[in-house]
């Protein structure tokens, strides 16, 4: 009998299974995989830095062979949380939200593969006098990434709590975290792009202009860290 | 051969047949979200099941088994032709049991309550006449059948609450599930104990007094919770492992609530659904000893444990790999939102044994999860599945009571 269950026999399902069947599958758990392989993305633009510095353009290709996968990746999987979420599926937090805060995730993603892409398309390497302030904004923009990944793996504890009380509290007081971190990083980008001010007359002035949006493009890094705890916080308001 | 010794020999195969369908489909459900919380293992739950399902049969089985045998059809009526009503209920269980084994190899939705009273109230309509049938309890039986979700899920909604704000929005969450957990597990065992020691003890020869009755089931509370609280006493507190859950802690205090829930469930669904097999049994067998229709008479034990074994053996056979899948389908729930569901679901088909109404165990299940759901404790919910339980209704009610009108007809042309 027991064969039948899975079976779709054109009718709803057996009687033994209507109680596993009131169970959707959770998002929650995706969820955290996904910014999982969006960190892991993000991360990769440290090595992309330093392969730039040392001009070694084999390893460049390499990484951004391997970020384009981490982001296919993270896309697959957002496609499948939204595919898992039908209408006639409840969930503890408001649905719209939950979704809003996925496209946020995904965009870290994006960004790593966008910051590379940018890099490789034009062959760009950045003064000597950048390049530590560079990697340093970058690993401060991940590490804002980061500290959004723990927020997001937060989920599993604020659904055991009911997504109330001191629960919601310590993950309200996380985002603001991230919040100091982005604002770290705001400083620090518009001290780079100071830097490069300076610089910009011995450069040739098309690649000073992309050399503006790389620096951009990773202070976006920790903006979108910065939305994804916002988003998480408008989760935790209903 | 006797023609006597040939109904009551019937009586006993489908009533066993009816509880050996009980115990390979329905007693999966009712031990499903102990299973799917990996509180206990699906040998576990086997032996909680055949132990408490047993005792939940013998102890309170009686109320239900009493409505099912003469509280759908008028007997009065029948007094003048007691074979009319040994063919009816022969019909009927045999059909309820049939359209059980049919319905789930097609993977249909049944419930093996709605199968019986279904089946009863068909053949009396055809047999005997649209007045043969006791509306007025048939209709409290059909409004039990919604509010018993709504309240289980009621129950369900404030256990969670009570548990959010008791323990998971404590600083030290751990060390107040270790003084609110054995509070569950009383109140869990004084609902059992009162069900039990107020309502189900007489055909044991106990006839405990009100006052007897509610003083035993606190001593049961009182002492169920003093040892929940010496087994969790002995679970290490301390810091969960990295990269587990921060309330691991927490819910490895609950999986022991949840033993106790899973027992209880186990307990009611035997009070109340066993009555599905052996109430047509102790209505033909009434007829049978005496004579005559009689509207007094206690169930006899041995068809008592007639239902019960039959349960058990089920449970043997197939329920098992029933569980084993079921509990494998649910994942995502946790021991502190399963007992709540449990303890809901339980205490309501428990009161509603006590009151002799025949619910859905599954239904009501259900509708404690829902309202755990509500309560934000799960993760997602297909809400789909409260149209399929209304699908199973309007199925299931006529095709029972189709099925035992032909049974009916079949049993009287043979044996008549």
């Amino acid at each position: 009998m027991v064969e039948y269950a899975h079976q779709n026999t054109g009718m709803v399902d057996m009687t033994s299974t209507i109680v596993a069947r009131i169970f959707g599958r959770s998002p929650f758990g995706p969820m955290q995989d996904h910014i999982d392989i969006c960190l892991r993305g993000a991360e990769l633009v440290i090595p992309v830095l330093d392969a730039v510095a040392n001009n070694d353009w084999d390893e460049v290709l390499r990484l951004q062979e391997e970020i384009t996968v981490l982001e296919n990746e993270a896309d697959s999987m957002k496609s499948e949380i939204r595919e898992n979420l039908p209408r006639g599926v409840f969930l503890p937090v408001s649905r719209p939200d939950l979704l809003e805060l996925l496209t946020r995730q995904d965009r870290i993603a994006n960004r790593a593969k966008g910051i590379v892409g940018l890099i490789v398309g034009r062959r760009l390497t950045f003064p000597a006098s950048i390049t530590a302030g560079l990697a340093h904004l970058a690993e401060n923009c991940i590490s804002a990434c980061a500290l959004a990944r723990e927020v997001v793996h937060r989920l599993d504890e604020l659904l055991e709590a009911g997504f109330s009380g001191r629960e919601t509290d310590e993950v309200r007081q996380m985002v603001r975290g991230i919040d100091d971190k982005e604002r770290q990083c705001d400083e620090m980008e518009a001290r780079l792009r100071g830097e490069l001010f300076r610089l910009e007359s011995d450069l040739e002035s098309v690649d000073v202009m992309f050399m503006y949006r790389v620096i951009e493009w990773i202070g976006d890094l920790a903006n979108h860290a910065e939305q994804v705890g916002h988003r998480l916080d408008q989760l935790l308001a209903r | 051969m006797d023609p006597t010794f040939i109904i009551l020999g019937l009586a006993a195969v489908f009533g066993i047949y009816m509880a050996w369908g009980i115990g390979a489909n329905d007693v999966a459900n009712a031990m499903a979200t102990s299973v799917g919380a990996k509180a206990v293992t699906v040998f576990g739950a086997i032996c909680i099941a055949g132990i408490f399902e047993f005792l939940g049969a013998f102890l309170a089985g009686g109320e239900v088994t009493s409505t099912i045998r003469k509280g759908i059809v008028d007997a009065q009526l029948l007094a003048d032709d007691p074979d009319t009503l040994v063919y009816g209920m022969l019909g009927s269980l045999l059909a309820a049991a049939m359209w059980l084994t049919v319905a789930s190899r097609f993977g249909w939705p049944v419930s093996t309550t709605h199968s019986i009273v279904g089946a009863i109230v068909g053949f009396a309509i055809i047999a005997i006449g649209f007045d043969a049938v006791h509306w007025s309890g048939v209709g409290s039986i059909a409004a039990s059948w919604i509010v018993s979700p709504v309240l289980a899920g009621t129950a369900a909604f404030l256990l969670v609450m009570s548990v959010q704000r008791l323990i998971f929005n404590k600083a030290e969450p751990e060390r107040y599930a270790r003084r609110y957990v054995p509070v569950y597990i009383g109140a869990t065992a004084l609902v059992i104990g009162l069900v039990t020691f107020l309502k189900g003890l007489k055909h044991v020869g106990l006839d405990l007094s009100f006052v007897q009755g509610l003083a035993l089931s606190l001593v049961f509370a009182g002492v169920a919770g003093l040892i929940g609280a010496m087994v969790i006493h002995r679970i290490p507190l301390g810091e969960a492992p990295s990269g587990e859950n921060r309330f691991a802690g927490v819910e490895r205090v609950f999986a022991v609530l949840m033993v106790v829930t899973a027992s209880s469930m186990a307990f009611a669904h035997g009070s109340n659904d066993v009555a599905n097999a052996i109430g047509p049994v102790a209505a033909v067998v009434s007829v049978v000893n005496t004579g005559e229709v009689l509207q007094k008479a206690d169930v006899p034990v041995w068809v008592l444990l007639l239902g019960a074994v039959g349960i058990v053996v089920g449970l043997g056979t197939f329920g098992f790999r029933v569980m084993a899948t079921v509990g494998r389908e649910i994942t995502e729930l946790t021991p502190s939102r399963g007992f709540a569901a449990e303890l809901a679901a339980a205490s309501t088909v428990a009161l509603a044994s006590a009151t002799g109404i025949p619910v859905s165990t599954t239904h009501t299940l259900v509708g404690a999860v829902l309202g755990v759901g509500l309560a934000r404790g799960i993760s997602a919910l297909n809400l789909g599945v409260i149209r399929t339980i209304f699908m199973s209704w309007i199925i299931t009610l006529p095709a029972g009571a189709l099925l035992s009108v032909i049974f009916y007809f079949m049993l009287s042309w043979a044996l008549g």
